[in-house]
C-alpha cells in the first residue's frame, strides 16, 4: 500500500492532452490518502464520543468539562476531541507519506468505512441503545 | 424591525454561514462535475481551477463557522435548564405556548406542554448537534485535495469521483443540521 514516490507513476497528459500546457509535475499520493483517513477518523471519533458519552455518565462528564463553563456540555468535549484527532492524525500521516505513494483507493475505502461507522454512532436511534 | 443579540447569532450561524456553504457547495460541485477531459482548453483549466480553489475554502470555512457558533454560542441557550422546580422538571414551562424566561427551548420541546414535541429534540437536535461536525471536516479535507492535486483530477476520474463523494457527504452532514435547525427555530426558538 505505500512505496516510494514514483514521479513517473501518472501520465496525465496521456489522458487529458489539454494538461500539457500547464507543465504539472507528479505529486506523491501520500498527503491525499492521508487526508482522507484523517477526514474518517474525525468523524468516527465523533460518532464514538457520542456512544461512550451515552454509555457512561463519567465519561459524559468529562467531555462537558471541555466547556469552559459556557454550557455546551458533553458535545464541547466531543467536538473538541474529534478536531484534535483529525487534525493531529492528518498531520503526523501527512509528514509521514509526504514523499511516499499510498494507495489511494485503499485509503478512501478506510476513511469512507470509519466515516460511515461514525455517522451510524451519531444517530440517535442507535446510539441510545447504549444509554447506561 | 430589529434582531435580539441571539436572534443575531443565529441569523449568523445558520443564514450567513449556512447561505455561504450552499452557495459555494453549488459552485464548487459544478465545478467539480466539469473537471473531465476534452471539456476545457489550457486557458480555461486556469481559469476555472482559481475560481473552485476559492469555492471549495469558502465551503470548509462557513462550515466551520456555523458549527462552531451554533456549538458554542447558540446551543447553550437552547439547552440550558431554566423550567426544573423542585422534583418537576418542566415546571417553568406549565402552559407555555412557546420558550420564555422560565422554559428554555429544550425545556419546552421536552415537556410536551403544546403537543408531542418531544422527538424534535430527541430525534432532530440530538441528530443535528453531532452530524453538523462531519460537514467541516469533510469540507476541509476535500477542499485539501482539490487544491493538492488541482487540474490533474481531469486526468484522475476515480479520485475526482472520492472528491466528490466526500463533498456531497459534508453537504448531506449540513443539510441534516441546516433543515433541523430551521424547523427547531420554528417550533421552539432561541430568543
Amino acid at each position: 500500500m505505500i512505496t516510494d514516490f514514483d514521479p513517473g507513476r501518472h501520465d496525465d497528459v496521456a489522458v487529458a492532452p489539454e494538461l500539457a500546457g500547464l507543465n504539472l509535475a507528479d505529486k506523491a499520493d501520500g498527503p491525499g490518502a492521508a487526508a482522507m483517513i484523517a477526514a474518517g477518523l474525525g468523524v468516527f471519533m465523533m460518532g464514538l464520543l457520542t456512544v461512550l458519552a451515552e454509555m457512561s455518565e463519567g465519561i459524559g462528564s468529562f467531555l462537558g468539562s471541555f466547556d469552559m463553563g459556557l454550557g455546551v456540555g458533553s458535545l464541547a468535549g466531543k467536538s473538541t476531541v474529534s478536531v484534535l484527532v483529525f487534525l493531529g492524525s492528518w498531520l503526523i500521516l501527512h509528514f509521514m507519506w509526504k514523499n511516499k505513494d499510498v494507495d489511494l483507493k485503499k485509503a478512501f475505502y478506510i476513511g469512507a468505512g470509519l466515516g460511515v461507522v461514525g455517522m451510524i454512532f451519531m444517530f440517535p436511534p442507535f446510539f441510545t441503545l447504549f444509554k447506561g | 424591525m430589529e434582531l435580539s443579540s441571539r436572534e443575531t447569532w443565529t441569523v449568523i450561524h445558520g443564514l450567513v454561514f449556512g447561505t455561504l456553504f450552499l452557495l459555494a457547495f453549488a459552485g464548487g460541485l459544478a465545478g467539480l462535475w466539469s473537471l473531465r477531459p476534452g471539456l476545457l482548453t489550457t486557458e480555461g483549466i486556469k481559469e476555472r481551477m482559481k475560481r473552485l480553489y476559492i469555492g471549495v475554502w469558502v465551503m470548509a470555512v462557513a462550515a466551520w463557522g456555523a458549527v462552531i457558533t451554533g456549538s458554542w454560542i447558540v446551543y447553550p441557550w437552547y439547552r440550558v435548564k431554566l423550567a426544573p422546580v423542585g422534583d418537576n422538571a418542566y415546571a417553568g414551562c406549565a402552559d407555555a405556548i412557546a420558550p420564555n424566561a422560565s422554559c428554555s427551548p429544550r425545556d419546552f420541546l421536552k415537556s410536551n406542554v403544546s403537543g408531542q414535541t418531544d422527538l424534535w429534540h430527541n430525534l432532530g437536535m440530538e441528530w443535528k448537534e453531532h452530524v453538523s461536525w462531519a460537514a467541516p471536516i469533510l469540507a476541509t479535507a476535500a477542499a485539501f485535495l482539490v487544491v493538492y492535486y488541482g487540474p490533474r483530477l481531469i486526468s484522475r476520474p476515480w479520485l475526482r469521483a472520492a472528491v466528490i463523494t466526500m463533498f456531497v457527504a459534508a453537504f448531506a452532514a449540513a443539510v441534516v443540521g441546516g433543515a433541523f435547525g430551521a424547523f427547531l427555530n420554528k417550533i421552539a426558538p432561541v430568543l
